[in-house]
């Protein structure tokens, strides 16, 4: 079907583009570093205190990071138009928009998995016996980020400050997955590790409304 | 001359729900005279919410006629829905100190309403902020529907989230055995600042409809 | 180059309105652009040439009024191929020459991508410059790449908003022999231009707007010369 090979060629470009440069890449892992180290002088990391506060830390510094590296997911296209061109040459605008939520997705996913090692040092857990669930909820919550993220990349790349406006758009409407994703990790890193299915449900639940409602006014948003 | 005659109504109606609230319903057990700014605290969050349901259908109906009218009535119900909101804000704290002896607690709706007013907020900067009327009203609408779809996830997530960790609840028991007159106290001032919403939506309404005239006069003259 | 693979086709403008806010970008253009024809917008800055030429591409829709593509039959001919050609390149400066041709064919679906990416980049003199990133170009080498690109789906129509800004002489010649090419082949051309040029020449029509309103027209007497001397700095 046109829109999944269009999909499928445009996150290829997005994939390529970034992993020549790895610019997003670096500056993203370095921040979220800063961030959680930041955030680890503020108390004791005493194992109990660790797993009270770490979850919820860790993927507000996410949540951040986030909404910095995805600033230039619009804005790049408006060098050389090269948007008009993509507008012109895909037969659904939804590609347009899937591939780039994939791609933001994965350099997400990356940059999450590997502060992880680095986490787990400065804040005393143990990720390795829950690892793969780990990366599931991961998953599930950067999905939830990517998903309004670039919807609001294309919206404030239409207005003055940016570089402000994003974060300010995005933050709030997060909650949600901050909530659930916060949940989710502190389940895992419990001495009785458990997978709390009902809030990965739910994050699943967030991004299928999302992603719906992307795919409703997708067109819309990449009006000029 | 018309509109002076409904806010001396609606002065007179709120003025008598006042008093009808104070000396007409019981004081309430527990809680002392504290508990009658009740009346206002759930009155006021009733009109935000509907006024946030305004700001959403009108979203909707700009981003699919287009009409400017529905840009204006999206502003409108934006910024008197903040009003509101900020009046359950305010509300809210001054019934939970003489009570609970603290200021703010992450009580389900509070929380709710706090991140629904950050979300009016980011509404209104992001309309500050695009310049072109035709632009501004496309993406601010587009943001505001993103917005509306969140809300019901939001309280989901909170109050989940809240079963897990419980702490005191601003207001216990709203509408649970309501005496007789409490309910008709409650229901006047209801009907009241219902009316009040509709008053400030409409002057506010008219109000934009005049500016963006002004604004267009204003670029007509710029160009010759 | 190969037997054009493209049906000629002509472009309707009816009633098309384009308003910002209060203002009239364009108001009620209406032109009917036969299949084949080479058409020269002039006009002052703002004058909507722009916005018209984006209204074509279905890049911006307008208030009012509808535009209709059709075959020489006079039947609809909606799915058309087209070209577009703007004052920014609209490729990316990352990929190489190549890429950016690879990417642009796969996405319009077109057969033997990679054959087709080599022979318009041979056709366009940039082959030997294939593996090199956009950004290293000059500007006529960027908008040999651009007009590589609009070809690539064998497009029966062309739009050139300004193309020949920030060219040097060689490649104003240039740029105006691949125009001479494509109008000779058959296909629908419309591009705005400032002034008098080797491409202006190439024109079979010529319309002047000002201010969002078609005020002469080739078509309807005028002389291409008035048009476009006329037409401001």
């Amino acid at each position: 079907m046109a829109l999944f090979s269009n999909t499928a060629v445009l996150l290829g470009k997005e994939l390529r583009t970034e992993f020549r440069s790895r610019e997003l890449l670096t500056t993203t892992v370095v921040f979220i570093l800063v961030v959680v180290v930041l955030f680890s002088f503020t108390f004791d990391p005493t194992s109990s205190e660790s797993r009270r506060f770490g979850p919820g830390l860790l993927w507000l510094s996410f949540l951040f990071a986030a909404s910095l590296m995805l600033q230039p997911c619009f804005l790049r296209e408006q060098n050389n138009d090269t948007l008009s061109a993509l507008r012109l040459s895909v037969s659904d605008p939804f590609a347009i928009f899937l591939a780039k939520l994939i791609a933001n997705t994965v350099f997400l996913l990356l940059t999450e998995v590997l502060m992880l090692p680095i986490f787990a040092v400065l804040y005393n857990v143990h990720i390795l016996p829950v690892l793969p669930q780990l990366v599931l909820v991961f998953l599930l919550g950067s999905l939830g980020v990517a998903i309004p993220g670039t919807a609001f990349s294309a919206i404030s790349a239409q207005a003055r400050m940016r570089e402000l406006m994003l974060p300010l758009l995005l933050l709030p409407l997060l909650t949600p997955v901050l909530i659930a994703s916060t949940e989710g990790t502190a389940g895992l890193l419990d001495p009785n590790p458990e997978l709390r299915w009902a809030w990965l449900g739910f994050l699943a639940g967030f991004d299928v409304v999302f992603l719906t409602a992307l795919w409703l006014f997708g067109e819309y948003l990449l009006e000029e | 001359m018309k509109s002076i005659i409904k806010a001396v109504v609606l002065f007179v109606l709120i003025a008598s729900t006042a008093y009808i609230a104070f000396n007409y319903a019981p004081i309430e057990k527990s809680m002392g005279v504290i508990q009658k700014i009740f009346y206002i605290h759930i009155a006021c969050a009733f009109s935000a919410f509907v006024a946030f349901g305004t700001c959403f259908y009108a979203n909707v109906r700009y981003v699919f006629t287009r009409q400017p009218k529905a840009d204006w009535l999206g502003v409108a119900a934006a910024e008197v829905g903040l009003t509101f909101i900020l009046v359950v804000l305010i509300s809210g704290p001054i019934w939970a100190h003489p009570v609970w002896g603290i200021w703010w607690t992450w009580d389900a709706r509070l929380t709710l309403t706090f991140v629904l007013g950050l979300l009016y907020v980011s509404y209104l900067l992001l309309r500050s902020m695009i310049e072109e009327p035709d632009k501004r009203a496309l993406f601010s609408a587009l943001f505001g529907i993103f917005a509306f779809l969140d809300v019901p996830l939001v309280y989901f997530s909170i109050r989940w989230w809240r079963t897990q960790h419980p702490q005191p609840v601003i207001l216990g028991g709203a509408g649970s055995g309501l005496e007789p007159r409490m309910r008709v106290a409650y229901l006047l001032m209801w009907g009241a600042l219902t009316g009040l919403l509709i008053l400030l939506l409409n002057a506010r309404y008219k109000l934009e409809a005049l500016r963006a005239s002004v604004e267009e006069l204003r670029r007509e003259a710029e160009v010759q | 180059m190969t037997a054009p693979a493209f049906s000629p086709t002509g472009i309707s403008f009816k009633n098309i309105d384009k308003r910002y806010g209060g203002l009239y970008a364009l108001r009620r253009v209406s032109l009917e652009i036969a299949p084949g024809e080479c058409v020269v917008f002039a006009g002052r800055n703002g004058s909507g040439k722009t916005t018209l030429l984006r209204i074509a591409a279905r890049l911006v829709g307008a208030s009012a009024g509808e535009v209709k593509y059709q075959n020489a039959k006079g039947e609809d001919s909606t799915g058309a191929p087209i070209g577009f050609v703007a004052h920014a390149t609209m490729v990316y400066d990352e990929l190489t020459a190549e890429e950016n041709l690879l990417l642009f064919a796969k996405l319009q679906g077109i057969a033997e991508p990679a054959a087709r990416a080599e022979a318009l980049l041979s056709e366009v003199g940039l082959l030997e410059r294939r593996s090199s990133p956009v950004r290293t170009f000059s500007r006529g080498m960027r908008q040999r790449v651009a007009i590589a690109r609009a070809l690539l789906n064998q497009p029966s129509v062309l739009l050139f908003d300004e193309p020949a800004t920030g060219l040097d002489p060689q490649g104003i010649t240039w740029l105006a022999e691949s125009i001479r090419q494509m109008r000779d082949a058959g296909r629908t051309i419309l591009m705005s231009l400032h002034g008098e040029s080797e491409i202006s020449a190439l024109a079979t029509r010529a319309v002047r707007l000002d201010a969002g309103v078609v005020v002469a027209d080739t078509k309807t007497g005028a002389s291409l010369r008035s048009i476009l001397t006329f037409a401001g700095a």
